[in-house]
């Protein structure tokens, strides 16, 4: 005789426990501390920080070790802690022509006031398996640079600005409150502010697919990529009783402007346009792609026809959020008995009724 | 209840209901519009839940928007308490609320449900919160949010009986199982969230106040106590629900919602009613349950 399942309390807390057993693997292995994941896990610390919208090193590691590495979830994790946040102010606009940069390119120019600052980078590593890792070991210390980078290192797009030949900049902050899309639902045409939030937000991947489809000709922009800088910048707020803007912490960003052909419309001349990234500590394949994304969503504004799915902002921006798209999708796991039970009823009433209609019509023919 | 008498029952750390009191009134606002509006999906500020969006979120936050220390809750997923979500859903308000649980319909003041109506008739003063995973009715038709939000606006509804019709037509019936689509006071075309179409009829004039909560994309309706709620048909091709050729193997009613059980895997399988505490009502009392 069937009984109706009971002790699902029980089950979920034994499959809690069972998970922290697992998650803490063989005991015999010295148990990972937050401080190797920040310092050694730097580029996965940065992206959960990124898109789970919340700029904390310490607990970004927490949420990976409890996560099991499981980077969307450990943004999750993060995601849902931030919700419980008082928020006090909104920040100045960050000014990151005054970052203290550690890498800087541009590949529209051979050289650039300032130069091109390679800093860490994959970019020109063969991506050789270094067996010699596998053991402990310290690296071999880098050499100091000759001459110091700069304090102010001018943006490669103000150089194409002044010529004219570059849209010029909307102010950067022009008094209007800026979108918060934490706190308010999507809404549809989006402000750019809103659009970058979102875009900032984003799974890296979904971003990374979307700015390749442009690349592949869904939406194409010319792209080419105007600067990439990555260095730390100054936070700061104006506290109502003060008056006066003080500095509240020092962040890590990456910032990608992006420089695409624009051929002119009936209000505009011919100039380049912008696309515009940035994100939490160093995440150039996030900002870049990002970037792309940005200039192929600003099709409407720029005369172009959307046609491409990264042009279309309702498809990019109801389905960029991987904490909502991890959500709905594995909520598939949930039971669907009763929904299916519906279906079962249907589907097996529609084969009756398509059996007997083939009768009649086998009995016709006759 | 006291405040410290409630300080106490609740998880340290925590506010009551664990959203904070701003977002607990931006919620109550929220549904104040949807049901001033019946069926009007009204946007809100929709918060990252400690739960994961599409398992309940919405229906969370509108239950966490509305629940007192002296409520009790009920919490059922495809008609059970027991359900693995179910059980999570209700320890979280045990947790964060303090509040007292329950498995019977009739001693509930909320109930939050995931895809079934209880059997047990609902009566006044009792509000039912939806869990609600697409909130628009049309986005299986039109999957753009601008042009839906028009098509409600203007209640140009065309597509949706176009597609009833193709149904028709091709298939001789209606083929929409759950998620029916109704219209509630004659005006706002809406998803009643995935329950069995079985369960439509108990929307119309129902007692009590339905709410429902769709978190990932941030929206909230309601169906006021005692609304007009109407199944979407043709007059030539009438709503009907599903019917068993047998009662339920437990209770032997006959005019519940049943679940299909495998029991071998020879093909054998018994039907049993998907509400657990209706048929254990009834094998306690059989007299006394509804559909005698």
């Amino acid at each position: 005789m069937y009984v109706a399942v009971k002790g699902g309390e029980r089950a979920i807390e034994n499959s809690h426990k069972l998970l922290a057993e697992v998650r803490r693997g063989d005991p015999a292995v010295p148990e990972l501390t937050l401080a190797q994941i920040g310092e050694q896990l730097t580029l996965a610390v940065d992206r959960v920080m990124t898109e789970g919208s919340l700029y904390d090193r310490e607990l970004a590691a927490l949420a990976i070790k409890q996560a099991r590495g499981d980077l969307v979830e450990a943004i999750f994790l993060l995601r849902a802690y931030r919700t419980t946040l008082p928020r006090f102010a909104v920040s100045l606009p960050i000014e990151t022509a005054a970052m203290a940069v550690r890498r800087r390119i541009s590949a529209t120019f051979k050289d650039v006031p300032g130069g091109q600052i390679l800093g860490a980078t994959f970019d020109y590593t063969h991506r050789l398996l270094d067996f010699s890792l596998a053991e402990a070991g310290e690296p071999a210390a880098a050499e100091p640079a000759a001459q110091p980078i700069p304090d102010r290192l001018p943006h490669v797009s103000t150089l194409l600005e002044r010529e004219g030949l570059l849209e010029v900049a909307p102010p950067a902050d022009d008094g209007t409150p800026v979108g918060d899309l934490t706190r308010d639902p999507l809404r549809f045409p989006a402000d750019r502010d809103v659009r970058l939030q979102n875009l900032a937000r984003g799974d890296e991947g979904f971003l990374l697919a979307l700015g390749y489809s442009t690349q592949r000709g869904y939406g194409n922009n010319h792209p080419f990529a105007g600067e990439i800088r990555f260095g730390e910048v100054a936070v700061e707020m104006v506290p109502e009783e003060l008056g006066f803007a003080v500095e509240i912490a020092d962040i890590t960003v990456t910032e990608c402007e992006l420089v695409n052909q624009f051929k002119g419309s009936a209000k505009e001349p011919p100039q380049f346009t912008r696309g515009y990234g940035l994100c939490f500590g160093h995440g150039e394949r996030k900002a870049m792609s990002m970037a792309l994304v940005d200039r192929a969503l600003r099709a409407g504004e720029l005369g172009e026809e959307r046609k491409s799915p990264a042009q279309n902002e309702e498809f990019v921006l109801y389905h960029t959020d991987n904490v909502e798209a991890s959500g709905f999708v594995q909520h598939l796991k949930l039971p669907h008995y009763v929904d299916f039970q519906s279906e079962l009823v249907l589907v097996r009433a529609m084969r009756a009724q398509a059996e007997a209609s083939r009768k009649v019509m086998a009995e016709a023919a006759e | 209840m006291n405040a410290a008498a409630i300080d106490a029952k609740v998880e340290a750390g925590y506010n009551f209901a664990y959203l904070d009191e701003q977002t607990k009134r931006m919620i109550r606002r929220t549904i104040l519009k949807a049901v001033a509006v019946p069926g009007y999906q009204v946007p809100f500020g929709s918060r990252e839940m400690p739960l994961p969006f599409g398992w309940g979120t919405g229906g969370i936050q509108v239950t966490a928007g509305i629940i007192g220390p002296d409520d009790t809750l009920k919490v059922i997923d495809q008609g059970a308490d027991d359900t693995t979500n179910a059980v999570s859903i209700r320890a979280f308000f045990a947790k964060t609320a303090g509040v007292a649980t329950t498995d019977h319909t009739g001693a509930a003041s909320i109930i939050q449900t995931r895809h079934r109506v209880p059997e047990t008739p609902l009566r006044e003063g009792q509000v039912i919160v939806f869990q609600v995973p697409i909130p628009e009715p049309l986005r299986m038709l039109e999957p753009s949010e601008v042009e839906t939000r028009k098509i409600h606006a203007l209640e140009e509804y065309g597509v949706l009986q176009v597609s009833l019709y193709e149904d028709i037509a091709r298939h001789g019936r209606i083929a929409w199982a759950y998620n029916y689509p109704v219209v509630v006071n004659e005006r706002y075309v809406m998803s009643p969230s995935p329950i069995p179409k079985f369960d439509n009829p108990k929307l119309n004039r129902n007692p009590a106040l339905q709410l429902y909560g769709a978190g990932r994309e941030k929206r909230i309706y309601a169906v006021p106590p005692y609304t007009p709620v109407r199944s979407v048909d043709f007059e030539d091709h009438p709503f009907k629900i599903e019917s068993w050729d047998q009662p339920c193997a437990i209770c032997g009613s006959t005019a519940s919602f049943l679940d299909e059980v495998i029991t071998d895997d020879r093909g054998s399988r018994m039907y049993v009613c998907s509400d657990t505490d209706y048929c254990a009502d009834r094998v306690a009392e059989p007299r006394s349950a509804a559909d005698d």
